[in-house]
């Protein structure tokens, strides 16, 4: 039988912790739409990476700004983009090297970006066309290859 | 929004009669721990405390800067000749703990008692 798509849209404000409502959002979606519950909590820690880099390095904390969380459900995908007025990333940071943070060659923040990847089936950053309105895109499969 | 990080400090002995640290953390490890887990390790001496636990049993969310603090700890203690374990970490928190390399340098077991056994 083919589902129903179906969007939800939630507003975050710049305040780091807000990234939890995402979080709880994209699981009750995941949640609906079947996935296992590993899967959920692999993309409630992606979106959760997402919102969180977008508080702190789009909208540079300013809570003024907010931050769009768009979940799209579809036919056996969810996607769910993450807005904020940033200018976005020219290129994505190199793998962390935890050898080399714990040698204090690297600093040891700096996991995000990697887990997202690590955690959804595609993942990626677009920069906004007049310098605002970046975002990331995530997509997580019913199916995931990786299974 | 975030859950306050709360931690308190055991001070246990193995089987095998050698001292342990037990760092027991409760709420959220986000980037407002860094008191309750950076300050409660380094409350600890450092030449008197050499095997280090760390308990995630009632933590229910970590994000990469809570991550962060982790790592910091492991290069504190590395540098401190403290070796350091942790156990009651959800079975996504093991695979990203693995994933992002932090089991190379800190051990992970089950149970308290699994950990207290094997040090």
């Amino acid at each position: 039988m083919r589902r129903k798509s179906a969007i939800v849209e939630v507003r975050l404000p710049s305040r780091l912790g807000y990234e939890k409502v995402a979080m709880s959002t994209a699981s009750a979606m995941a949640k609906l739409m079947g996935f296992r519950e590993d899967r959920v909590e692999d993309l409630k820690t992606a979106v959760a990476e997402a919102c969180i880099n977008a508080i702190e390095h789009g909208n540079r904390l300013n809570e003024g700004l907010s931050v769009g969380v768009v979940l799209s459900a579809g036919d056996d995908a969810l996607e769910v983009k993450v807005i904020d007025d940033g200018k976005g990333l020219k290129t994505l940071p190199a793998k962390p090297d935890i050898e080399k943070k714990m040698h204090g060659e690297e600093d040891p923040r700096g996991m995000g970006m990697f887990l997202i990847q690590a955690l959804v089936d595609e993942a990626e950053w677009v920069a906004g066309a007049n310098g605002k309105s970046s975002y990331v895109r995530l997509v997580i499969r019913l199916d995931s290859p990786t299974d | 929004m975030q859950s306050e990080t709360k931690s308190r400090v055991d001070q246990l002995t193995s089987p095998a009669g050698h001292p342990v640290s037990v760092l027991r953390f409760e709420g959220d490890i986000a980037s407002t721990s860094k008191d309750a887990v950076l300050g409660t390790y380094q409350g600890l001496a450092k030449d008197k405390y050499k095997l280090i636990l760390l308990d995630f049993t009632k933590v229910d969310y970590i994000n990469s800067s809570g991550i962060a603090l982790v790592i910091q700890m492991l290069i504190e203690a590395a540098n401190s000749g403290q070796k350091v374990y942790a156990y009651g970490l959800s079975q996504h928190f093991t695979k990203v703990f693995t994933m992002v390399g932090i089991t190379k340098y800190a051990g992970l077991f089950a149970s308290q008692d699994a950990a207290m056994a094997a040090l």
